[in-house]
């Protein structure tokens, strides 16, 4: 049995302890070109709590062995580990089975499963999946290569300049022809927040499953599927301090019983012979091989990180770092803010006129500041805006006003440079 | 911050805000586009040779002040030259910036071009530098499809 990491929950206050969260996160304490580390690229991937980075160490060091086979006592300790990890998964988004959470590499991999089993599954040439102007290019491409291998084709919704889907056309995007909709729950390139249960409810209303891409969304929203009552729902864990290379996919059991399995191995099968396999029970016939074992409890230590600092919290942490920075990029006249939704997450696309982004993201990497430079996966997003690329600074739990200062002023820097 | 001063020269921020050679050219006989997908920069580059000779040279580009002043530089270096003679400078360019930072850099080989040798210190972007290079490469090979700095 792995350590309880949600013990080490922290004796903070209503508000966020900054510098005690900061001290959570080793990667925070050190220099960049002789500054300290500001570290404003969270959309891409946030730092990991030394909680995280301690379980899956511990497991390594302690219970490494092959999960679901195995009847000595390390494969048993890997195994509750792993489906203890699953359960806080299940918890977290507030599944009503473990049966209904696959753990997958990310939320790219989730789509991927989805797109290839469920899309086998349904969709025919003439059919039409639905996505969103928004959305990251990997809620896009595995789409495509469905339609390309069927001959079904994608419907968009459209985005208003804001960075808002328009929902208004949305009962005649989804017709009789519709197999599923899916869309971002929160955009990666602009933050917006999407209004989700309206989506999920016209789509429901024909009849319509929905997927959406959580990837953005876990680390700054609890969500609740059940509620939702979203048929598909995706994540990674890295967007949520948690590692690389796992995710999950969580899928109505109705929908998961009926979807043949996506990848062939060990693991997801219940026999095996020339003639004939059967496929293991929900959700082990969709996790083909050996696992990221020390990935998935990663993922449940930074599950166990997130509440036990609680999610509105958080949220409301980020939402001042974002509402002090938009101030502040307001007052700057040759700035301009891409992204203006009405409800949005930490997330600050910005241009400055006639500097390149790229070379923004040079000019601050040298103040030690880190932030994403480029179209963000997110091509037809920035043809809407007609724009190349964009510079992005995203905010996480640990950010501080001060950070957003030197941002600031080292966008006057890079004034500079180019005066 | 040295560093930042040697990549961001006043003549790479001066041939950025006013790139030479920036049109695109009518009666070109070798064209080509270059396409940077890391960020999506996007560079057109026409040329007209005449018996192995480059009589001119002109791009249009979006994109950083790397990439669009590289290409600047590059058009003002390869007019009146050989295509031959513009192979030996792409591959001492090329050289020069991906070198050891430390490493001397020859005038004599890449002329105005040296300017650019800083890039060299920031790995992450060498291939703005380059992808005017490759897209004439791409242009004298007359290679049909968008060329590319992977």
């Amino acid at each position: 049995m792995t350590r309880d990491h949600a013990s080490a929950a922290h004796g903070l206050t209503s508000a966020l302890d900054i510098e005690h969260v900061r001290n959570d996160f080793p990667v925070l304490n050190q220099q960049i070109h002789g500054k300290p580390l500001a570290y404003l690229d969270n959309a891409a991937t946030t730092q990991k709590p030394h909680h995280v980075i301690d379980a899956i160490k511990y497991y390594y060091e302690h219970d490494n062995a092959n999960v679901h086979r195995g009847v000595h006592q390390l494969s048993e300790r890997a195994t509750h580990a792993y489906e203890g990890a699953r359960e806080k998964v299940r918890k977290f988004i507030n599944a009503s089975s473990t049966r209904e959470i696959v753990f997958v590499r990310g939320a790219t991999e989730a789509i991927n499963l989805v797109a290839g089993s469920y899309g086998q599954l349904t969709v025919r040439a003439g059919d039409r999946i639905v996505v969103s102007e928004m959305e990251h290019h990997s809620n896009i491409v595995p789409w495509q290569l469905l339609c390309e291998r069927t001959g079904a084709a994608l419907r968009v919704i459209p985005m208003n300049d804001k960075g808002e889907l328009i929902l208004d056309g949305l009962n005649e995007i989804i017709d009789d022809r519709t197999r599923l909709v899916a869309v971002s729950h929160v955009s990666n390139s602009l933050g917006t927040v999407n209004p989700v249960n309206r989506i999920i409810e016209t789509a429901h209303a024909k009849g319509v499953p929905v997927l959406l891409d959580g990837a953005q969304a876990t680390a700054h929203i609890s969500v609740d599927v059940q509620a939702l009552d979203v048929d598909f729902y995706v994540f990674s864990a890295h967007k949520m301090y948690g590692p690389t290379g796992i995710g999950a996919l969580y899928a109505k059991e109705k929908l998961l019983r009926d979807m043949p399995p996506y990848q062939g191995g060990g693991d997801m099968i219940s026999m095996v012979t020339f003639d004939k396999t059967l496929y293991n029970e929900l959700p082990f016939r969709f996790e083909a091989g050996t696992p990221h074992i020390a990935g998935a409890i990663g993922l449940g230590a930074a599950i166990d990180y997130l509440t036990s600092i609680g999610l509105d919290r958080i949220a409301r942490h980020e939402h001042e770092l974002l509402q002090y920075a938009t101030e502040k990029a307001l007052t700057i006249p040759d700035l301009r803010i891409v992204g203006t939704a009405q409800h949005k997450v930490s997330i600050l696309s910005f241009l400055l006129e006639g500097i390149h982004p790229h070379d923004i993201g040079t000019i601050l990497d040298h103040q030690g500041i880190a932030i994403r430079t480029g179209h963000h996966c997110a091509m037809p997003v920035m043809t809407h805006f007609g724009v190349a690329a964009t510079a992005r600074a995203s905010f996480a739990i640990y950010n501080t006003y001060q950070e957003i200062d030197r941002l600031f002023d080292a966008l006057n820097e890079v004034r500079k440079v180019f005066r | 911050m040295l560093d930042l001063q040697d990549l961001y020269q006043e003549v790479i921020v001066d041939h950025n805000k006013h790139p030479r050679n920036f049109h695109r050219m009518e009666d070109a006989n070798r064209t080509a586009e270059g396409f940077n997908p890391l960020c999506g920069d996007r560079l057109n580059v026409y040329m007209k040779v005449v018996d192995g000779v480059i009589q001119d040279v002109s791009f249009e580009a979006s994109g950083c002040a790397i990439s669009v002043a590289s290409a600047s530089m590059m058009t003002q270096q390869l007019k009146g030259k050989t295509e031959q003679e513009a192979d030996t400078l792409f591959h001492h360019f090329q050289d020069m910036v991906t070198a050891d930072a430390d490493a001397p850099v020859d005038a004599g080989q890449v002329g105005k071009l040296a300017a650019l040798a800083g890039v060299r210190r920031f790995p992450m972007r060498v291939k703005c530098a380059t992808l005017c290079w490759h897209t004439l490469k791409a242009a004298q090979a007359q290679k049909p499809q968008a060329a590319t700095t992977e």
